[in-house]
């Protein structure tokens, strides 16, 4: 499917205008990027993969950012029998208690994607059967890869 | 008998009766590294197998916040070590293509001989170890004899035998020695005479097929739930090569045959491996008669800047799929780079398809799946 | 022991009850120093011929060839500090090794190395041969126990698993052969086979029986492809992670003198122990310590052989192989043997 097909899908699935919709860009990216709300994520997700015209089966990537203001995912999604991908993008402003919609029970690559992502950038994924720490001890302070993040001893900073 | 706990977890009170918790690793010799495997297992049975991550994590991703695009490519070389070419390549080829860099001819087809030699001196030694993992030592020197080879012809263009650096964004770092095209010529001529022999000692062992077949079985939809890729997702029969989806270097200029198999077990997995070592000779012997003349780069800015935007780059490692993932707010520096490693997604599903074999199974079964841990602990 | 003269000198100053105690604990103390030696290079030649299989040098430094590289490594490990784990079980982990060693050494006693070289010729000498092999497993039961190691226990309980089963093979498949022989002492044994060794003489049967033996021999010494005990890609070391310095050396060293036990019991029971192939060399004496040592030594390398070529079974897969093939072969091997033997359809020269 082409991006604008696959635009015109998913935008089928949201038709009520009243409520936020998915938006689209491809703008500096290879693919086509949908940012969604994070009370949306899983609706859309289980759409993607379960509608046979998406049929986006593989979570080939997912990746925790720090935007600086905002905390955010971004799933990587390829279709192994269309062939096509697409990036969905997800933020919260919330930097004390960031909190998504867990996508381990569609793609079971992300239960320990999602627990780095805990891991680093402390963000939880609300319906994880295992939402621990991945690489780091339990008793570290503090997560990581967040821009914010700061440690005197291990860190050296240009 | 006194039994290791997690912080988190009382393994006593869960327990029946007859399971107990062992740790396997993470100084054992079966997982190769540092890594640590909880096993809670009935007799020899495995009941369950929890991956505890984490001991050489070097935490790259931040380092390369801070470092330029030259950097970065150093850093790859210690993530799967045994790839350290490719690696090398996948952020080069994201950066080149942020930059819409059109890189000489030449440097495609070096980098495309290279990648394949590399996956050979990965296979090679993951063929040995394999061997080491199910009990028969001897094959662990028959591969390193080989891979001798191919690190001597490393050594000789790029000055390193396992982390090249030869790659930079916009090319390579120097020309090819004079020697390589024969070198790699009698590698070739070398390395088909023995790659019968690997199956002559292994792989007709009616031994080794007993412990290999009918073992770890992943059904072709559990290896795409699980993100599997690379040999372990081929041998479920997911056709998932990027060499063939996403064409790049040279890549899209060769004929070979992505090796599938559809049994999903650990022996499918280990045909599947040396059907790609033939393949990967097939792609070299096509390209080594035919390296265009021209420059080995182009010149780029001492600083590079990539515009603002994302940039995914995939590229085919001994392992599976390798992704890069750089998110550029147009500075010197990257905003956020993520690897998606082969290792993590491959690793995940060990707990799915090693339970309920015995603990012979799980070593063979682990061998097969060719876990590098400083791929996944990055 | 025939050596007449020793025994009339200690008599000639000694009382007899004396002397003949004077004389156990020379020959007992020969035998020591001979086996541990012999235990010491069989180590040099199981590296040597791995390295050989495996395109390495193997030793070469230590004297000419790397003679001495093992008596080196002895003397490393005598001086090395014995370590083990705090709640072991002491007694019976300092107890387990002399287990290992001491039933590994007491088999060497029957042999008859030829006519007139063996210790200890009594009329069960092949059922004492098979009774002491056996009680080298608790020792390794023992160490696996004592030691309070989880991997350690896994490797004891497999190694008893497996020696228990592969018992019974190795005994009936000498027993094949004492259909044949109609004794179970080994002198006589050999002296029946100066009509032709009783592989031939024993012909289809007997090759049978050769085979399983040599199969459940291996596995009665826990080597490749059966070593499933120490399965270093599993276990680590198996039931002897804890033990390091000499109490490991004891492990190590048994598990070559086993080997060797294995080998010289095929040698005796099979291809005619001392005897010279046709009689060659029957009126050389002492030639006989050649052609056993020859014999004995060939079937070491086959083993070596194994080792260095298979894989490892998995431990469901030893026990198949055990009781769902090995031994109905062998109760059916041996009825033919008895039929041949009633029929006497038997090679003699």
């Amino acid at each position: 499917m082409t991006n604008e097909a696959l635009q015109t899908t998913i935008e089928s699935w949201f038709p009520d205008p009243e409520f936020s919709q998915p938006q689209f860009s491809e703008e500096g990216s290879q693919f086509l990027n949908v940012s969604v709300e994070a009370d949306q994520l899983h609706e859309l997700m289980q759409l993607l993969k379960h509608n046979p015209d998406t049929h986006f089966d593989y979570l080939f990537c997912l990746t925790g950012v720090d935007y600086g203001k905002e905390l955010g995912v971004v799933y990587h999604l390829e279709s192994t029998i269309h062939r096509h991908i697409l990036v969905v993008k997800v933020q919260t402003k919330d930097r004390e208690n960031p909190i998504f919609d867990s996508v381990q029970d569609l793609w079971a690559t992300a239960n320990f994607h999602e627990r780095e992502v805990h891991d680093f950038f402390g963000i939880k994924f609300r319906n994880h059967p295992n939402m621990k720490r991945l690489f780091l001890s339990e008793d570290w302070e503090g997560f990581p890869l967040r821009k914010d993040y700061e440690d005197e001893i291990n860190m050296v900073v240009k | 008998m006194e039994t290791a706990t997690l912080n988190n977890t009382s393994p006593k009170s869960n327990f029946k009766s007859e399971e107990y918790f062992i740790n396997m690793g993470p100084q054992h010799p079966a997982t190769h590294g540092v890594l640590r495997l909880l096993l809670t297992i009935d007799g020899e049975i495995i009941k369950k197998v929890e991956p505890d991550l984490g001991y050489i994590h070097r935490s790259i991703e931040k380092m390369c916040e801070k470092d330029s695009y030259q950097q970065i490519v150093h850093l790859t070389d210690r993530m799967d070590y045994l790839s350290s070419h490719i690696n090398n390549e996948a952020v080069c080829l994201a950066v080149e293509n942020a930059l819409e860099l059109e890189v000489p001819e030449r440097v495609q087809v070096i980098r495309t001989i290279l990648g394949e030699l590399t996956r050979l001196s990965s296979h090679m030694l993951w063929w040995g170890v394999m061997g080491m993992d199910v009990g028969a030592l001897t094959t662990y020197f028959y591969g390193f004899r080989d891979r001798e080879m191919i690190n001597d012809i490393f050594e000789e263009t790029c000055g390193a035998r396992l982390t090249m650096n030869y790659n930079i964004p916009g090319g390579l770092m120097h020309d090819i020695h004079p020697n390589f095209v024969k070198r790699v010529k009698e590698f070739i001529a070398h390395f088909k005479t023995k790659l019968p022999e690997y199956d002559r000692l292994l792989t007709g062992n009616v031994i080794f097929q007993k412990r290999t077949k009918g073992v770890g079985i992943l059904s072709k939809e559990d290896a795409i739930n699980f993100g599997a890729s690379g040999p372990v997702a081929r041998a479920s029969g997911y056709s998932c090569d990027v060499r063939k989806y996403h064409p790049y270097s040279a890549l899209d200029k060769v004929n070979f045959k992505e090796a599938l198999d559809t049994a999903g077990d650990s022996f499918a997995r280990y045909t599947v491996r040396i059907r790609e070592m033939w393949e990967s000779l097939s792609i070299i012997e096509q390209l080594i008669d035919n390296i265009p003349e021209g420059e080995h780069k182009v010149a780029t800015n001492a600083v590079i800047k990539l515009p603002k935007g994302d940039f995914y780059q995939k590229v085919e490692t001994a392992r599976g799929e390798l992704g890069v993932y750089i998110i550029s707010t147009g500075t010197k520096n990257p905003h956020r780079v993520k690897f998606r490693s082969p290792g993590l997604s491959n690793l995940s599903l060990l707990n799915h398809i090693a339970v309920g074999g015995k603990i012979g199974d799980l070593v063979a079964t682990m061998a097969t799946i060719d876990i590098v841990v400083p791929d996944i602990d990055r | 022991m025939k050596i007449l003269s020793i025994n009339e000198w200690l008599l000639s100053f000694m009382p007899a009850g004396a002397a003949s105690i004077t004389e156990m604990v020379l020959i007992a103390l020969i035998y020591l120093t001979v086996f541990a030696v012999l235990g010491l290079y069989l180590v040099l030649l199981e590296r040597k011929v791995a390295a050989w299989f495996q395109l390495r040098l193997g030793p070469n430094r230590v004297g000419y060839k790397g003679m001495f590289q093992t008596l080196a490594d002895a003397l490393k490990l005598v001086s090395k500090e014995l370590t083990g784990t705090v709640k072991a079980d002491k007694f019976l982990y300092n107890l387990a090794p002399y287990f290992v060693i001491i039933t590994a050494l007491m088999a060497l006693s029957v042999f008859p190395f030829t006519e007139n070289l063996q210790a200890f010729d009594i009329n069960i000498g092949l059922f004492f041969l098979i009774a002491i092999s056996s009680i080298g497993v608790i020792g390794i039961l023992l160490g696996g126990w004592g030691s309070n190691n989880k991997f350690a226990l896994i490797g004891a309980m497999r190694s008893g698993v497996q020696t228990i089963s592969y018992e019974l093979s190795v005994g009936l498949s000498l027993l094949t052969m004492v259909i044949l022989t109609g004794s179970l002492q080994l002198s006589e044994i050999i002296e029946v086979q100066k009509n032709g060794w009783l592989i031939v003489q024993g012909h289809i049967p007997a090759m049978i029986a050769f085979m399983i033996y040599m199969i459940s021999g291996t596995a009665e010494t826990n080597r490749a492809p059966f070593d499933m005990v120490e399965a270093e890609s599993e276990l680590g070391a198996g039931y002897h992670t804890e033990y390091s310095g000499m109490k490991f050396a004891y492990f190590f060293l048994a598990e070559f003198i086993n080997m060797f036990i294995i080998a010289a019991i095929a040698t005796t029971v099979f291809f005619g122990g001392w005897l010279s192939p046709f009689g060659i060399t029957e009126s050389i004496p002492f030639m006989g310590i050649f052609w056993f040592l020859a014999k004995t030594f060939v079937l070491v390398f086959l083993m070596m052989w194994f080792r260095w070529t298979f894989p490892r079974l998995r431990v469901d897969q030893l026990l198949t192989l055990e009781w769902k093939y090995l031994l109905p072969i062998n109760l059916v091997n041996l009825v033919l043997m008895a039929v041949i033997v009633w029929l006497n359809i038997t090679i003699q020269f």
